[in-house]
Protein backbone atom coordinates (compact mmCIF):
# COMPACT_ATOMS: atom_id res chain seq x y z
CA UNK A 1 0.00 0.00 0.00
CA UNK A 2 1.72 3.03 -0.90
CA UNK A 3 1.94 6.35 1.53
CA UNK A 4 -0.66 8.50 0.05
CA UNK A 5 -3.04 5.73 0.54
CA UNK A 6 -3.27 4.95 4.18
CA UNK A 7 -4.08 8.42 5.00
CA UNK A 8 -6.86 8.43 1.64
CA UNK A 9 -8.63 5.55 3.11
CA UNK A 10 -8.80 6.94 6.85
CA UNK A 11 -10.04 10.24 5.65
CA UNK A 12 -12.42 9.05 3.56
CA UNK A 13 -13.53 7.04 6.65
CA UNK A 14 -13.70 9.59 9.01
CA UNK A 15 -15.27 11.68 6.68
CA UNK A 16 -18.13 8.87 6.25
CA UNK A 17 -18.22 8.55 9.80
CA UNK A 18 -18.68 12.91 10.59
CA UNK A 19 -21.43 12.61 7.96
CA UNK A 20 -23.03 10.02 10.13
CA UNK A 21 -23.21 11.93 13.01
CA UNK A 22 -24.52 15.27 11.09
CA UNK A 23 -21.46 16.86 11.77
CA UNK A 24 -20.33 17.25 7.66
CA UNK A 25 -22.02 17.10 4.52
CA UNK A 26 -20.37 16.04 1.11
CA UNK A 27 -21.30 19.18 -0.12
CA UNK A 28 -19.13 21.16 2.31
CA UNK A 29 -16.40 18.96 0.62
CA UNK A 30 -17.03 19.98 -2.81
CA UNK A 31 -17.52 24.10 -2.04
CA UNK A 32 -13.72 23.51 -0.38
CA UNK A 33 -12.78 21.43 -3.21
CA UNK A 34 -14.02 23.80 -5.99
CA UNK A 35 -12.71 27.57 -4.33
CA UNK A 36 -8.89 26.38 -3.74
CA UNK A 37 -8.61 24.42 -6.97
CA UNK A 38 -10.76 26.64 -9.38
CA UNK A 39 -11.05 30.49 -7.68
CA UNK A 40 -8.05 31.04 -5.64
CA UNK A 41 -4.66 31.09 -6.67
CA UNK A 42 -1.59 33.77 -7.27
CA UNK A 43 -3.24 36.02 -9.23
CA UNK A 44 -4.25 38.02 -6.24
CA UNK A 45 -0.52 38.80 -5.53
CA UNK A 46 0.21 38.75 -9.17
CA UNK A 47 -2.51 41.73 -9.08
CA UNK A 48 -0.68 43.75 -6.71
CA UNK A 49 2.88 43.20 -7.85
CA UNK A 50 1.93 45.00 -10.85
CA UNK A 51 0.32 47.98 -9.79
CA UNK A 52 3.46 48.25 -8.09
CA UNK A 53 5.54 48.22 -10.72
CA UNK A 54 3.82 50.96 -11.94
CA UNK A 55 2.11 52.89 -9.59
CA UNK A 56 5.01 54.43 -7.36
CA UNK A 57 2.76 55.52 -4.67
CA UNK A 58 1.17 52.46 -4.74
CA UNK A 59 4.95 50.70 -4.01
CA UNK A 60 5.32 52.79 -1.44
CA UNK A 61 2.09 52.34 0.54
CA UNK A 62 2.47 48.50 -0.07
CA UNK A 63 6.29 48.43 0.69
CA UNK A 64 4.93 50.23 4.09
CA UNK A 65 1.79 48.64 4.94
CA UNK A 66 1.15 45.40 2.80
CA UNK A 67 -2.20 44.74 4.98
CA UNK A 68 -3.67 47.83 3.46
CA UNK A 69 -2.88 47.57 0.49
CA UNK A 70 -4.68 43.99 0.22
CA UNK A 71 -7.19 45.86 1.38
CA UNK A 72 -7.39 48.12 -1.59
CA UNK A 73 -8.06 45.55 -3.72
CA UNK A 74 -11.32 43.84 -3.38
CA UNK A 75 -10.17 40.18 -3.09
CA UNK A 76 -12.40 36.85 -2.75
CA UNK A 77 -11.44 35.19 0.30
CA UNK A 78 -8.56 38.17 1.24
CA UNK A 79 -8.34 38.02 4.54
CA UNK A 80 -4.80 38.24 6.10
CA UNK A 81 -3.81 39.48 9.56
CA UNK A 82 -0.69 41.32 8.63
CA UNK A 83 0.99 41.18 5.56
CA UNK A 84 4.41 42.69 4.86
CA UNK A 85 5.69 42.64 1.16
CA UNK A 86 9.71 42.31 1.13
CA UNK A 87 11.30 44.25 -1.99
CA UNK A 88 14.19 42.33 -4.34
CA UNK A 89 16.14 44.79 -5.34
CA UNK A 90 19.65 44.62 -7.23
CA UNK A 91 21.51 44.44 -3.97
CA UNK A 92 19.14 41.95 -1.85
CA UNK A 93 16.97 38.53 -2.86
CA UNK A 94 14.35 38.09 -0.74
CA UNK A 95 12.55 34.27 0.08
CA UNK A 96 10.05 33.11 2.26
CA UNK A 97 9.71 29.72 4.25
CA UNK A 98 7.90 28.32 7.06
CA UNK A 99 9.97 25.89 8.98
CA UNK A 100 7.48 25.04 11.87
CA UNK A 101 4.72 24.30 9.36
CA UNK A 102 3.96 25.33 6.25
CA UNK A 103 2.55 29.29 7.06
CA UNK A 104 1.90 30.67 3.57
CA UNK A 105 0.09 34.12 2.56
CA UNK A 106 -3.04 32.62 1.57
CA UNK A 107 -4.85 35.51 1.02
CA UNK A 108 -2.80 36.56 -2.46
CA UNK A 109 -1.12 33.22 -3.23
CA UNK A 110 -3.70 30.93 -2.46
CA UNK A 111 -3.05 27.50 -1.24
CA UNK A 112 0.94 26.71 -1.25
CA UNK A 113 2.52 23.91 -3.70
CA UNK A 114 3.43 20.84 -2.73
CA UNK A 115 7.20 21.10 -2.59
CA UNK A 116 6.90 24.52 -0.04
CA UNK A 117 5.52 21.60 2.22
CA UNK A 118 7.55 18.97 2.18
CA UNK A 119 10.57 18.45 4.03
CA UNK A 120 13.55 19.09 1.89
CA UNK A 121 12.32 22.97 1.34
CA UNK A 122 11.34 23.30 4.85
CA UNK A 123 14.68 22.32 5.86
CA UNK A 124 17.22 23.62 3.64
CA UNK A 125 16.09 27.05 2.72
CA UNK A 126 17.11 28.70 6.26
CA UNK A 127 20.85 26.77 6.09
CA UNK A 128 21.19 26.99 2.70
CA UNK A 129 19.07 29.24 0.32
CA UNK A 130 21.72 30.04 -2.27
CA UNK A 131 22.01 26.29 -2.87
CA UNK A 132 18.06 25.72 -2.91
CA UNK A 133 17.56 28.98 -5.22
CA UNK A 134 20.02 27.61 -7.84
CA UNK A 135 17.76 24.03 -7.49
CA UNK A 136 15.42 26.19 -8.82
CA UNK A 137 17.47 27.93 -11.43
CA UNK A 138 17.76 31.43 -9.77
CA UNK A 139 21.82 31.87 -9.57
CA UNK A 140 22.71 34.73 -7.84
CA UNK A 141 25.75 37.12 -7.76
CA UNK A 142 27.60 36.33 -5.01
CA UNK A 143 27.74 39.76 -3.31
CA UNK A 144 23.73 40.02 -3.13
CA UNK A 145 22.44 39.67 0.11
CA UNK A 146 20.30 36.93 0.29
CA UNK A 147 17.61 37.58 3.17
CA UNK A 148 15.09 34.61 4.20
CA UNK A 149 11.64 34.86 5.87
CA UNK A 150 10.67 32.10 8.15
CA UNK A 151 7.11 32.50 9.22
CA UNK A 152 7.00 31.56 12.48
CA UNK A 153 3.98 33.85 13.74
CA UNK A 154 0.79 35.48 11.98
CA UNK A 155 2.72 37.93 9.59
CA UNK A 156 2.77 36.28 6.27
CA UNK A 157 5.40 37.41 3.85
CA UNK A 158 4.84 37.70 0.08
CA UNK A 159 8.35 38.85 -2.34
CA UNK A 160 7.56 42.34 -4.67
CA UNK A 161 10.06 40.78 -7.54
CA UNK A 162 12.54 43.01 -9.60
CA UNK A 163 10.73 43.85 -12.91
CA UNK A 164 12.63 42.72 -15.63
CA UNK A 165 13.72 44.36 -18.49
CA UNK A 166 12.45 44.85 -21.72
CA UNK A 167 8.73 45.00 -20.08
CA UNK A 168 8.31 49.06 -20.57
CA UNK A 169 5.80 48.93 -23.42
CA UNK A 170 3.34 46.35 -21.23
CA UNK A 171 0.27 47.38 -19.25
CA UNK A 172 -0.40 46.17 -15.95
CA UNK A 173 -2.72 43.81 -17.34
CA UNK A 174 -0.22 42.25 -19.11
CA UNK A 175 2.74 42.40 -16.53
CA UNK A 176 0.35 40.41 -13.72
CA UNK A 177 0.74 37.49 -16.59
CA UNK A 178 4.54 37.77 -16.23
CA UNK A 179 4.24 37.41 -12.72
CA UNK A 180 4.87 33.60 -11.69
CA UNK A 181 3.91 32.12 -8.13
CA UNK A 182 7.39 31.17 -7.25
CA UNK A 183 8.56 34.83 -7.94
CA UNK A 184 6.63 35.80 -5.03
CA UNK A 185 7.62 33.18 -2.94
CA UNK A 186 11.16 34.32 -3.80
CA UNK A 187 12.54 30.94 -5.71
CA UNK A 188 12.34 32.52 -9.52
CA UNK A 189 12.80 36.03 -10.71
CA UNK A 190 10.10 37.44 -13.10
CA UNK A 191 10.81 37.30 -17.23
CA UNK A 192 9.56 39.34 -19.74
CA UNK A 193 8.46 36.27 -21.46
CA UNK A 194 6.91 34.09 -19.18
CA UNK A 195 3.10 33.33 -18.94
CA UNK A 196 2.12 32.38 -15.43
CA UNK A 197 0.86 29.23 -14.80
CA UNK A 198 -2.58 28.36 -13.02
CA UNK A 199 -4.91 31.42 -11.76
CA UNK B 1 8.58 20.67 21.58
CA UNK B 2 11.53 19.01 20.17
CA UNK B 3 9.47 17.33 17.61
CA UNK B 4 9.87 16.67 13.83
CA UNK B 5 8.11 19.00 12.63
CA UNK B 6 10.81 21.46 13.39
CA UNK B 7 12.89 20.92 10.17
CA UNK B 8 14.64 24.18 10.11
CA UNK B 9 18.55 23.17 9.23
CA UNK B 10 17.99 19.62 9.19
CA UNK B 11 20.20 18.08 6.68
CA UNK B 12 19.54 15.04 4.72
CA UNK B 13 16.51 15.98 2.85
CA UNK B 14 17.93 15.58 -0.85
CA UNK B 15 16.65 17.59 -3.29
CA UNK B 16 13.13 19.28 -3.84
CA UNK B 17 10.79 17.72 -5.51
CA UNK B 18 8.78 20.17 -7.56
CA UNK B 19 7.46 17.80 -10.29
CA UNK B 20 4.39 17.40 -7.88
CA UNK B 21 0.63 18.36 -8.70
CA UNK B 22 0.03 22.05 -9.26
CA UNK B 23 -3.89 22.01 -7.74
CA UNK B 24 -4.11 23.17 -4.38
CA UNK B 25 -5.54 19.45 -3.43
CA UNK B 26 -3.93 16.90 -5.19
CA UNK B 27 -7.63 14.72 -4.43
CA UNK B 28 -10.56 14.52 -3.06
CA UNK B 29 -9.59 13.55 0.66
CA UNK B 30 -7.27 16.09 0.78
CA UNK B 31 -10.03 18.79 0.44
CA UNK B 32 -11.96 16.46 2.31
CA UNK B 33 -9.30 16.38 5.22
CA UNK B 34 -9.42 20.39 4.82
CA UNK B 35 -13.21 20.35 5.89
CA UNK B 36 -12.64 18.42 8.71
CA UNK B 37 -10.91 21.13 10.46
CA UNK B 38 -13.68 23.30 10.08
CA UNK B 39 -15.64 20.21 11.38
CA UNK B 40 -13.62 19.81 14.08
CA UNK B 41 -14.07 24.20 15.01
CA UNK B 42 -18.03 23.71 14.66
CA UNK B 43 -17.91 21.03 16.89
CA UNK B 44 -15.51 22.48 19.79
CA UNK B 45 -13.06 19.87 19.61
CA UNK B 46 -11.01 22.70 17.69
CA UNK B 47 -11.14 26.37 19.30
CA UNK B 48 -7.57 28.08 17.84
CA UNK B 49 -4.53 27.52 15.50
CA UNK B 50 -2.09 27.23 17.86
CA UNK B 51 -4.34 24.02 18.98
CA UNK B 52 -4.29 22.75 15.53
CA UNK B 53 -0.61 23.23 15.31
CA UNK B 54 0.24 21.28 17.99
CA UNK B 55 -2.14 18.45 17.00
CA UNK B 56 -0.24 18.58 14.02
CA UNK B 57 3.32 18.37 16.19
CA UNK B 58 2.15 15.77 17.89
CA UNK B 59 1.26 13.10 15.47
CA UNK B 60 3.52 9.83 14.67
CA UNK B 61 7.31 11.30 13.17
CA UNK B 62 7.44 8.48 10.81
CA UNK B 63 3.93 9.64 9.68
CA UNK B 64 4.90 13.49 10.05
CA UNK B 65 7.84 12.48 7.13
CA UNK B 66 6.01 9.94 4.68
CA UNK B 67 2.21 10.83 4.84
CA UNK B 68 2.05 14.28 2.94
CA UNK B 69 0.85 17.31 4.48
CA UNK B 70 -2.71 16.44 4.10
CA UNK B 71 -2.12 13.81 5.93
CA UNK B 72 -0.27 15.26 8.94
CA UNK B 73 -3.50 17.40 8.72
CA UNK B 74 -5.54 14.18 9.08
CA UNK B 75 -3.47 13.09 12.41
CA UNK B 76 -4.01 16.42 13.41
CA UNK B 77 -7.77 16.25 13.24
CA UNK B 78 -7.99 12.74 14.27
CA UNK B 79 -6.15 13.93 17.41
CA UNK B 80 -8.29 16.45 18.08
CA UNK B 81 -11.82 14.32 17.66
CA UNK B 82 -10.98 11.42 19.28
CA UNK B 83 -9.59 13.67 22.44
CA UNK B 84 -13.22 15.79 22.66
CA UNK B 85 -14.67 12.12 22.09
CA UNK B 86 -16.93 13.36 18.73
CA UNK B 87 -15.21 10.01 17.45
CA UNK B 88 -13.44 6.68 18.75
CA UNK B 89 -9.88 5.47 17.74
CA UNK B 90 -12.10 1.69 17.45
CA UNK B 91 -15.52 3.02 15.41
CA UNK B 92 -12.56 4.32 12.80
CA UNK B 93 -10.29 1.47 12.91
CA UNK B 94 -13.38 -0.56 11.91
CA UNK B 95 -14.19 1.64 9.01
CA UNK B 96 -11.25 1.61 7.79
CA UNK B 97 -11.07 -2.19 7.43
CA UNK B 98 -14.44 -1.96 6.24
CA UNK B 99 -13.37 -0.51 3.44
CA UNK B 100 -10.84 -2.92 2.90
CA UNK B 101 -7.86 -0.88 4.21
CA UNK B 102 -4.73 -2.27 6.53
CA UNK B 103 -5.29 -2.31 9.87
CA UNK B 104 -1.93 -2.45 10.70
CA UNK B 105 -1.04 0.10 8.26
CA UNK B 106 0.76 3.23 10.15
CA UNK B 107 -1.76 5.66 11.68
CA UNK B 108 -0.49 9.27 11.72
CA UNK B 109 -2.89 10.47 14.77
CA UNK B 110 -1.67 9.55 18.28
CA UNK B 111 -4.18 10.97 20.89
CA UNK B 112 -3.87 11.62 24.08
CA UNK B 113 -6.34 10.30 26.29
CA UNK B 114 -5.43 13.18 28.98
CA UNK B 115 -6.21 15.91 26.67
CA UNK B 116 -9.76 17.40 25.62
CA UNK B 117 -11.40 20.38 24.55
CA UNK B 118 -10.00 23.85 25.78
CA UNK B 119 -11.52 27.33 26.44
CA UNK B 120 -12.94 29.01 23.36
CA UNK B 121 -11.45 32.19 21.57
CA UNK B 122 -12.20 35.64 23.55
CA UNK B 123 -11.84 36.74 19.72
CA UNK B 124 -11.37 36.14 16.55
CA UNK B 125 -7.49 36.43 14.82
CA UNK B 126 -4.44 36.80 16.74
CA UNK B 127 -3.87 40.32 17.18
CA UNK B 128 -4.52 42.09 20.47
CA UNK B 129 -4.93 45.44 21.82
CA UNK B 130 -1.65 47.01 23.06
CA UNK B 131 -1.75 47.14 26.61
CA UNK B 132 2.20 47.78 27.84
CA UNK B 133 5.19 49.48 25.72
CA UNK B 134 7.69 46.79 23.91
CA UNK B 135 10.92 46.27 25.92
CA UNK B 136 12.84 46.10 22.79
CA UNK B 137 13.17 48.32 20.38
CA UNK B 138 14.20 49.03 17.05
CA UNK B 139 17.75 47.80 15.99
CA UNK B 140 18.59 46.45 18.95
CA UNK B 141 20.49 43.11 20.10
CA UNK B 142 18.68 40.75 21.60
CA UNK B 143 19.24 36.80 22.55
CA UNK B 144 16.95 34.32 22.17
CA UNK B 145 15.86 31.35 24.33
CA UNK B 146 18.29 28.55 25.69
CA UNK B 147 15.53 25.98 26.91
CA UNK B 148 13.30 23.89 24.89
CA UNK B 149 9.95 23.90 25.12
CA UNK B 150 7.63 20.44 25.87
CA UNK B 151 4.81 21.89 24.29
CA UNK B 152 3.72 24.80 21.66
CA UNK B 153 6.31 26.85 21.06
CA UNK B 154 7.10 29.07 17.36
CA UNK B 155 10.73 29.47 18.71
CA UNK B 156 12.45 27.14 16.29
CA UNK B 157 15.43 24.83 17.59
CA UNK B 158 17.64 26.56 14.93
CA UNK B 159 17.32 29.64 16.44
CA UNK B 160 17.82 28.75 20.25
CA UNK B 161 20.09 30.73 22.38
CA UNK B 162 21.25 33.19 19.41
CA UNK B 163 21.81 36.83 18.93
CA UNK B 164 19.79 38.36 16.47
CA UNK B 165 18.71 42.41 15.47
CA UNK B 166 15.29 44.08 16.02
CA UNK B 167 14.25 44.63 12.63
CA UNK B 168 10.67 45.22 13.21
CA UNK B 169 8.31 45.52 15.69
CA UNK B 170 4.51 44.54 15.00
CA UNK B 171 2.72 44.89 18.38
CA UNK B 172 0.84 42.74 20.45
CA UNK B 173 -0.79 39.29 19.35
CA UNK B 174 -1.97 35.84 21.07
CA UNK B 175 1.04 34.20 22.80
CA UNK B 176 1.00 30.46 20.84
CA UNK B 177 2.99 28.90 23.31
CA UNK B 178 -0.22 29.40 26.42
CA UNK B 179 -2.91 29.38 23.53
CA UNK B 180 -2.37 25.89 22.08
CA UNK B 181 -2.92 24.73 25.39
CA UNK B 182 -5.74 26.61 26.51
CA UNK B 183 -3.84 28.25 29.21
CA UNK B 184 -4.94 31.82 27.88
CA UNK B 185 -3.88 34.16 25.63
CA UNK B 186 -1.41 35.83 27.22
CA UNK B 187 -0.57 38.63 24.70
CA UNK B 188 2.84 39.97 23.65
CA UNK B 189 4.76 41.85 21.59
CA UNK B 190 5.76 40.40 18.08
CA UNK B 191 9.32 41.35 16.94
CA UNK B 192 10.75 40.20 13.60
CA UNK B 193 14.65 39.68 14.29
CA UNK B 194 17.25 39.16 11.70
CA UNK B 195 19.99 36.55 12.22
CA UNK B 196 23.30 36.18 10.42
CA UNK B 197 23.85 32.91 8.94
CA UNK B 198 27.07 32.82 10.66
CA UNK B 199 25.58 33.17 14.00
CA UNK B 200 23.39 30.68 13.10
CA UNK B 201 25.56 28.05 11.25
CA UNK B 202 28.62 28.64 12.00
CA UNK B 203 31.48 29.10 9.91
CA UNK B 204 30.18 26.85 7.37
CA UNK B 205 27.15 28.99 6.85
CA UNK B 206 26.64 30.62 3.10
CA UNK B 207 28.20 34.17 2.73
CA UNK B 208 25.74 37.10 2.68
CA UNK B 209 22.83 35.39 4.19
CA UNK B 210 20.30 36.19 6.44
CA UNK B 211 17.06 34.53 7.93
CA UNK B 212 14.14 36.91 9.60
CA UNK B 213 12.32 35.50 12.52
CA UNK B 214 8.99 36.89 13.93
CA UNK B 215 9.79 36.18 17.72
CA UNK B 216 7.77 36.59 20.50
CA UNK B 217 8.70 38.91 23.63
CA UNK B 218 9.28 35.87 26.22
CA UNK B 219 11.86 34.24 23.46
CA UNK B 220 14.21 37.43 23.61
CA UNK B 221 16.32 39.26 26.12
CA UNK B 222 18.52 41.99 25.51
CA UNK B 223 21.78 40.99 24.22
CA UNK B 224 24.97 41.57 26.00
CA UNK B 225 27.05 43.17 23.55
CA UNK B 226 30.41 41.39 24.22
CA UNK B 227 28.74 38.09 23.27
CA UNK B 228 27.98 36.34 19.99
CA UNK B 229 29.38 37.65 16.07
CA UNK B 230 27.73 41.31 15.31
CA UNK B 231 24.97 40.35 12.39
Amino acid sequence: MSDTSIPALRAEALESLLIEKGLLSEAEIDQTLEFYNERVGPMNGARMVARAWVDEDFRRRMLADGTAAVDEFKFVGGEVQKLVVVENTPEVHNMVVCTLCSCYPWAVLGLPPKWYKDPAYRSRSVREPRAVLAEFGVELDPDKEVRVWDSSAEVRYMVLPERPAGTEHLDERALAEIVSRDAMIGVAVCESSAVRQGL
Amino acid sequence: MDGIHDLGGKQGFGTIDRNLPEKAFAARWEAAVFTMTRTARSCGALQNTDQFRFAVERIDPVAYLTHSYYGRWLGAVENLLVEARVVSSEELAERVVASGGDADALIAARPDPALGPIAAETASGARRPVSAPPLHELGQRVQTAAAPSSGHTRLPAYARSRCGVIRALHEVWVLPDSNAHGAGEQPEHLYTVEFSGEELWGAGAEPGTRVCLDLFESYLSAADLKKGNNP
